[in-house]
């Protein structure tokens, strides 16, 4: 799995760093960013999708990797 | 270098009054909802849970002919779509009242960005932001913890407090002075701006004019003492601040204080009010929370969703069929962030409050790209008052439910709470 964040929605938030450190993180003036390559370690596809599910501007994609 | 000489004069004189457009103010028992609903009345106030839920259910973009013509939308479908659509919809003003300001002011409006319209909203909130993530506001958290505690040991001995007299208005008063450098005990003040800028919609034109003079001859005090003798602060981050490789206007620094101020005050203590509140009549809640500290993130996410203070406007740019109803240009919609986070069509068993909902996409703090510039600080300071609160204080509940009061208005939450500590 692989976690992206559409820079057109977010605003700032923070919901997705604020769950999920490990995936995400904030830039200087707020606004999500993936932290790393945005692929998921094993055992990290909850905190994915609980950042997922609740950001309020449903920024975050999640792909499923085959 | 220059002298900024932007103070010296106050900016306000010899400015053209605006020539907005006002209209009769009408107060008094709302006739039906659905065609003359009000926000300002006792009984939304004292709670317009059931009133929104009603709506939702058979009108849910309700009118009213007060304020001179405005909607309520209460389905989260609609009202993010308003949030989200800046083109049909302004924010030059953003409390309903019975005043509307010129559409010249735009896309500044009077007090920036919250007041802005793209294209200019995204420079001006650019000036803010990096003093408002989240990393930021986590140095304030060590001083915002031992203030709190300091308001706690001030209830040494009492059986009774007010727990939003008392504790939660002082929070995010003390927090904010000190994020704009102004004398912390001027605290009493800034309670009668809020109140004056927020609750007072409905006074006489004269005295709401009579008021906002009040709050900016303050500020301007405050910018020219900043002014001669510069700190690190967000006055005079304001003040040295640039726009387009120039200084701002001086309404533009005394706006943004404006707005700081008061929305940086009445909204944070109206959410830790609200969520005492919750916790003192649900003595279920209170207990699992204080034997499962760390499940106070997730609860105080359910407590911003359920009782979300903050309720915005925006103004109808062009007569346009929305959604079913006729909008007229200049028509208020009145953006309910409260009513969009209890819709059943949006959470699970919506009007419940389940303080583990894991799941929990509320938009307490608005959505599209007025999302509120002080929402990190606003978590801080609410995580950080309940954690103390319930750590010093963990039984508690209500002393008298009848006495609890509610502010009305736009920013609803606790103004009267007596908690029952000892």
């Amino acid at each position: 799995m692989k976690v992206q964040i559409d820079p057109a929605r977010c605003q700032g938030h923070g919901r997705c760093y604020d769950l999920s450190p490990d995936l995400f993180t904030e830039d200087d003036e707020g606004y999500g960013q993936v932290a790393g390559d945005g692929v998921v370690p094993p055992g990290g596809e909850r905190g994915a999708r609980v950042a997922a599910s609740n950001c309020p501007e449903k920024a975050i994609v999640l792909a499923e990797e085959a | 270098m220059t002298v900024d000489d932007r103070f010296v004069r106050d900016f306000r004189e010899g400015q053209e009054e605006p020539l907005g457009v006002r209209s009769e103010i009408i107060t008094g028992a709302v006739s039906d909802w659905t065609t003359d609903f009000s926000h300002t009345e006792p009984e939304w106030a004292a709670d317009p849970y059931p009133i929104q839920d009603d709506l939702r259910a058979r009108c849910p973009i309700a009118r009213t002919e007060r304020f001179g013509g405005g909607w309520l939308p209460t389905r989260y479908e609609d009202v993010a779509a308003i949030a989200y659509d800046t083109e049909h919809f302004s924010s030059r003003a953003i409390v309903m009242s019975n005043y509307r300001p010129p559409r010249e002011i735009a896309p500044v409006g009077a007090v920036p960005p919250i007041s802005s319209d793209p294209p200019f909203h995204h420079d001006a909130r650019k000036l803010l932001l990096p003093a408002f993530t989240k990393k930021e506001v986590a140095k304030r958290e060590e001083a915002t913890r031992a203030f709190c505690h300091s308001l706690i040991d001030g209830f040494e001995g009492a059986e009774i407090v007010d727990a939003a007299r008392d504790y939660a208005q002082h929070i995010p008063m003390r927090v904010i002075s000190d994020m704009l450098g102004f004398p912390p005990e001027d605290g009493p003040k800034f309670r009668e701006f809020v109140e004056h800028a927020l609750e007072g919609v409905n006074l006489p034109p004269e005295q709401r004019v009579a008021n906002m003079a009040e709050l900016f001859d303050y500020l301007l005090e405050q910018i020219r003492d900043h002014v001669a003798s510069p700190r690190d602060d967000l006055t005079t981050h304001l003040i040295d601040a640039e726009l387009y490789g120039r200084k701002l206007e001086p309404s533009h620094v005394a706006g943004t204080m404006a707005l700081l101020l008061i929305a940086g005050i009445d909204t944070t203590w109206s959410a830790i009010g609200a969520s005492l509140w919750h916790l003192a009549k649900t003595p279920a809640d209170r207990e699992r929370l204080v034997a499962e500290p760390g499940l106070l993130p997730t609860a105080m996410e359910e407590f911003l969703r359920a009782y979300a203070p903050v309720t915005m406007a925006r103004l109808v740019k062009e007569d346009m069929h929305w959604r079913g109803v006729d909008m007229k240009a200049d028509d208020w919609v009145l953006l309910s962030f409260p009513a969009a986070n209890r819709d059943p069509a949006q959470f699970d068993r919506a009007d419940e409050v389940i303080i583990d909902r894991e799941i929990n996409r509320h938009a307490a703090f608005g959505l599209g790209i007025h999302r509120c510039v002080g929402s990190h600080l606003a978590r801080m300071e609410l995580r950080v008052a309940l954690e103390v609160w319930l750590e010093r204080v963990p039984v508690f509940g209500l002393a008298d439910p009848s006495a609890v009061t509610w502010a009305p208005g736009q920013v609803r939450g606790p103004r009267t709470l007596p908690l029952r500590i000892g």
